[in-house]
């Protein structure tokens, strides 16, 4: 083992896509594996690699690691992304939980019928102005500090840039009323790791096209 | 602020069950605010209370922590309950995320088409026996050891358990191929038995 992490998934965003935000920010190279058939994810699972017999897998010091949030648990706290203490901890660990609400809704936006496509994205946009991003603005306005908690960089952020990203895709003015993360994303922009993450050439993978989507339900076999 | 952690949630398991026993497993009395009506959560969201505008909320040590797998990790992390070192976490939370996926899914039965939840039930059973408590059974058996991880009870132990009994409420033979499944369950409600049938919000269902 070559003792870089490991990421087995598809070519595509879906639920490794914060995994490789996290390593990217905390400065860690890791290698990817993309299955491309059925018969691969079958294997995997009568391998005996996969737990519940679903991805995201990712090989890290030893173990093979399921489940998001237990894997982004594990890179947090191994890459000291995680707080200081258990308040600080729960915080991040509130702050993570929230944003991933409103990621779930990015996530499953592709695959919802194209007649439908719109009143999504209204949704987004709401959910995101109303009741995920003037929380964080809030936090940011209340300390003055340039990250959410403990005055030093964590998961948290990672993972509140990584979402208004994603939301700017579908909806580009979203942060038109908020000036603390406007100037949180710049910040976080000209961090060395996530500014190295978002040139071209780098593991961040691109939208979900009709391509991913086709993919995921093949291999997945969603219905 | 010395006093118990408070429980703003409805009168029902929901979100809030896992949290119910997380807190009786760790021998912490709790007290409970239920909400009735609509104009209660109207109420905690005006009041400020509800960092996203839902519940569950608990009130723990001068916070107000809303988002239930935070509020379990934090309590978790709080009473010993999640392992010792990063290593003995990440198992634990694998385990807790995979129990959490199998109750999710009968917690979503109630609010299904009779037709619907007849197919999900099904489904469930054969997750549950195929998927996910071959998973611990294979954990217990290949250690020997009486809790899932660490030889010492945790959080994931808890969260079986908790599961256990909600799949036997729908098929009651669930655990018929799982020995030390059954084994554990008893066990574990054996140690427990003063703190969780004492407990009146498990009791009130």
């Amino acid at each position: 083992m070559s003792g870089k992490p490991r990421l087995t998934y598809i070519n595509g965003r879906g639920r490794m896509e914060s995994i490789r935000w996290l390593l990217a920010a905390a400065g860690v190279e890791f290698e990817e594996v993309f299955l491309q058939t059925r018969e691969q994810l079958l294997k995997l699972g009568q391998d005996g690699s996969l737990l519940f017999h679903q991805l995201p897998l990712v090989e890290i010091d030893g173990m093979k690691l399921v489940q998001c949030r237990a894997i982004l648990s594990y890179i947090a706290g191994k890459y000291n992304l995680y707080g200081k203490d258990l308040k600080e901890r729960a915080l991040i660990d509130m702050y993570v939980e929230g944003i991933s609400d409103l990621m779930q809704l990015i996530l499953m936006f592709p695959f919802s019928p194209p007649e439908a496509k719109e009143k999504k994205i209204a949704t987004i946009a709401e959910k995101a102005t109303e009741r995920y991003f003037p929380v964080f603005e809030k936090v940011l306005k209340q300390h003055g500090q340039d990250f959410l908690v403990g005055n030093r960089f964590s998961w948290a952020d990672v993972q509140l840039m990584e979402a208004i990203l994603a939301v700017e895709e579908k909806v580009p003015s979203v942060l038109s009323g908020f000036p603390q993360l406007q100037a949180f994303k710049t910040k976080m922009s000209n961090m060395p790791t996530i500014k190295k993450f978002l040139q071209p050439g780098s593991p961040r993978k691109p939208p979900p096209d009709e391509n991913y989507v086709a993919t995921v339900m093949k291999i997945f076999k969603l219905d | 602020m010395a006093g118990k952690p408070k429980l703003h949630y409805t009168r029902g398991r929901g979100k809030m069950e896992s949290i119910r026993w997380l807190l009786a497993a760790a021998g912490v009395e709790f007290e409970e605010e239920f909400i009735e009506k609509k104009e209660d959560l109207e109420k905690l969201r005006n009041d400020g209370s509800l960092l996203f505008q839902q519940v569950p909320m608990v009130e723990i040590d001068g916070m107000k922590m809303v988002q239930t797998r935070a509020i379990l990790c934090y309590i978790a992390g709080k009473y010993n309950l999640y392992g010792k070192d990063l290593k003995e976490r990440a198992w634990i939370d694998m385990y807790v995320e995979g129990t959490t996926d199998l109750m999710g899914m009968i917690m979503a039965l109630p609010f299904q088409a009779a037709d619907v939840k007849e197919k999900n039930i099904a489904l469930i059973t054969e997750r549950a026996t195929t998927r996910y408590f071959p998973v611990y059974e294979k954990a217990l058996k290949d250690h020997g050891q009486d809790y899932l991880v660490g030889n010492k009870l945790s959080w994931a132990d808890i969260h079986l358990l908790e599961a256990i009994l909600m799949t036997e409420e729908l098929k009651s033979d669930i655990l018929s191929a799982f020995p030390l499944l059954q084994v554990s369950d008893h066990l574990i409600s054996a140690w427990n038995v003063t703190h969780t049938f004492h407990c009146p919000a498990l009791k009130a269902r």
